[in-house]
């Protein structure tokens, strides 16, 4: 079985962020880049599906050059072949963007019975690509799997809804946005990271994959930042002092919420 | 004249609270512009109460009624909404970011060639073009986002946020035909969570717990607090990959974001991920034992104290409360 992951490349979620000087991005300084959290149960599961089934996995990036450390970490971790896109500034928080270079890619490299990817690219959180490649590769697609069941020809997936879960069959080839709770990925091992140096990583342009990124990013850009803030600074609370007396702190906590707060 | 089209989810035919937060927001941003109110409701055995739509605001209400879309598949109801944008046509489609908006957001957005704004917590019309505000970076900045699209932009409406307010008259009832489009991958089953547990997405409180909470057999003073407020239960990471509780409870960068109007966290010291999850609910309660955890830096209420023994009294409290 042939497998596609799609990584994102992202800032890691301890970073503190700062606004860089164009005033719509983060300022970069500092920020240690990670393969995004929810991506790597998407590796993860390709690499299962590889060690049950046979078969091989591809992970793409579509990143600046940073982008080929964490296709390192990926080819570590067990993936046979690494595609990176170099690219992705100009058409930075443009879903719809950067959809249609992944897709091109997917294109590219294909065909595979199975895409995967997160459920969502920490940072720009918009939760948009997967579906979105999905839809202009022609595929089916489930998002938010927490379950995986691989039959001939066809899948079983869950995932979570509020207030419920969604059992989901589709026919392959399909994509899948893999949520928290689908398995433990594995860290890479001394040895997966040595094997890793010596894959050879095949590079795009958007325009080899017959993209215009200027296009994209211009007359064809769909959505765009205009603007980066840190969110408000919070006035500071009231604080009870607990320690000697709590079920008067406790009393005090509830009469607040109550009568001050209007919360309960 | 400008249109904003929104998707309304219902479920056993009623709407969902997020889906009339979204069509009450479409009809705040429509009625500055002069602009039109459309909906489309999707599914099977919905028609009878597509007019009640008119109620919250909806002129027209498209409605895809048939039995293929009794479930939901991402390409059938994608195929329905398309439908009735091709009727309607709007300036914008609002959907709320409920998992099913989520999903269908990028499905909707790529099938018309253009971008989403997902997942906002502000939305406005800045001249032509749809503006709107979306936490980013887990919550930890803002960013103003806007539609840059020829096309109707898409723009999915953080849950709980927008406020849901009725007005407006009939809407007239206009039938989509029948979707033509292949449906391959579709939800077969739906299981409802064991005991009717409120999910913490959908809840207006929320009480969580974290490591503080000592043992997984603790959650149970966490119940005992939700339980009288009618609150949802809450996690931190940590206690999720300890296997005290469901990841479906947790909230913070790797679970859900929420915005409840109330949330306590128990016993949680406020790792950047947590606080990213829940900094936007609008009042939020810490009890902690230690006054230097990160917690109380965003709290607006909180108890610097023993959660075995906060929690019990203001459990006692909130009851003898209710039944004045």
């Amino acid at each position: 079985m042939k497998c596609c992951v799609l990584v994102a490349y992202v800032p890691d979620t301890a970073s503190i962020i700062k606004i860089g000087s164009a005033g719509n991005r983060i300022d970069e300084g500092g920020i240690k880049w990670i393969i995004s959290p929810y991506d790597e149960f998407a590796l993860e599961e390709a690499i299962r599906i590889k060690e049950a089934r046979g078969g091989e996995v591809t992970v793409i990036t579509y990143a600046p050059e940073r982008g080929s450390t964490g296709l390192r970490e990926c080819l570590a971790r067990g993936a046979d072949h690494a595609v990176h896109v170099v690219g992705g500034e100009a058409t930075f928080g443009d879903s719809y963007a950067i959809a249609r270079v992944l897709a091109a890619a997917v294109q590219k490299t294909g065909p595979f019975d199975l895409i995967l990817c997160g459920i969502k690219g920490v940072g720009s959180d918009a939760s948009l690509v997967g579906a979105m490649v999905a839809e202009l590769l022609d595929l089916p697609h489930v998002s938010g799997v927490v379950k995986l069941e691989l039959g001939d020809g066809s899948l079983t997936a869950q995932r979570d809804v509020e207030g419920g879960t969604e059992v989901f069959t589709s026919p392959l080839p399909c994509l899948l946005a893999t949520h928290k709770g689908l398995n433990e990925p594995r860290y890479p091992s001394l040895k997966g990271i040595m094997a890793a140096k010596k894959v050879p990583i095949q590079t795009f342009k958007p325009a080899d994959l017959g993209v215009d990124e200027a296009e994209l990013a211009g007359a064809g850009a769909t959505t765009r930042w205009v603007k980066l803030e840190l969110p408000p600074a919070k006035a500071s609370g009231t604080i009870l002092k607990g320690e000697e007396d709590p079920a008067a702190a406790a009393r005090e906590l509830v009469r607040l919420l109550r009568e001050e707060a209007k919360a309960i | 004249m400008g249109c904003i089209l929104t998707f309304v989810e219902q479920r056993g035919g009623v709407p969902r609270k997020a889906s009339l937060e979204a069509l009450s927001q479409a009809r705040r941003v429509a009625q500055g512009a002069g602009w039109s109110v459309c909906a489309v409701l999707v599914g099977y055995g919905v028609k009878d109460k597509a007019a009640d739509l008119g109620a919250w605001g909806a002129q027209t209400v498209y409605v895809a009624d048939e039995e293929r879309l009794a479930l939901f598949s991402a390409e059938g109801y994608a195929a329905a909404i398309v439908a009735a944008a091709e009727v309607c046509p709007p300036s914008a489609i609002f959907m709320a970011a409920t998992i099913t908006g989520k999903d269908l957001s990028g499905r909707v957005a790529a099938r018309l060639g253009t971008g989403c704004l997902a997942d906002v917590v502000a939305v406005s019309l800045a001249g032509e073009k749809i503006q709107a505000v979306r936490p980013v970076y887990s919550g930890k900045a803002l960013a103003t986002v806007e539609g840059w699209s020829s096309k109707p932009v898409v723009v999915t409406l953080r849950p709980n946020v927008f406020a849901a307010e009725a007005g407006g008259g009939v809407a007239q009832v206009v039938d989509l035909p029948p979707v033509e489009a292949k449906i391959r991958s579709k939800v077969i089953e739906v299981k409802a969570a064991e005991g009717g547990e409120l999910d913490v997405a959908e809840a207006d409180i929320i009480v969580s717990g974290g490591r503080g909470l000592k043992a997984a057999e603790n959650f149970a003073l966490i119940r005992s607090l939700a339980q009288p407020l009618g609150a949802a239960v809450g996690a931190s990471r940590a206690v999720v990959d300890a296997g005290w509780i469901a990841h479906k409870h947790q909230v913070g960068q790797t679970g859900k974001v929420v915005s409840p109007s109330l949330y306590i966290a128990c016993g949680i010291s406020g790792a950047i991920q947590h606080l990213a999850g829940m900094s936007s609910s609008k009042v939020i309660v810490a009890i902690n034992k230690d006054p230097e955890a990160p917690i109380f830096k965003v709290a607006d209420y909180g108890v610097i104290g023993d959660l075995f023994q906060v929690i019990p009294p203001m459990v006692e409290e909130i009851k003898r409360l209710k039944q004045e």
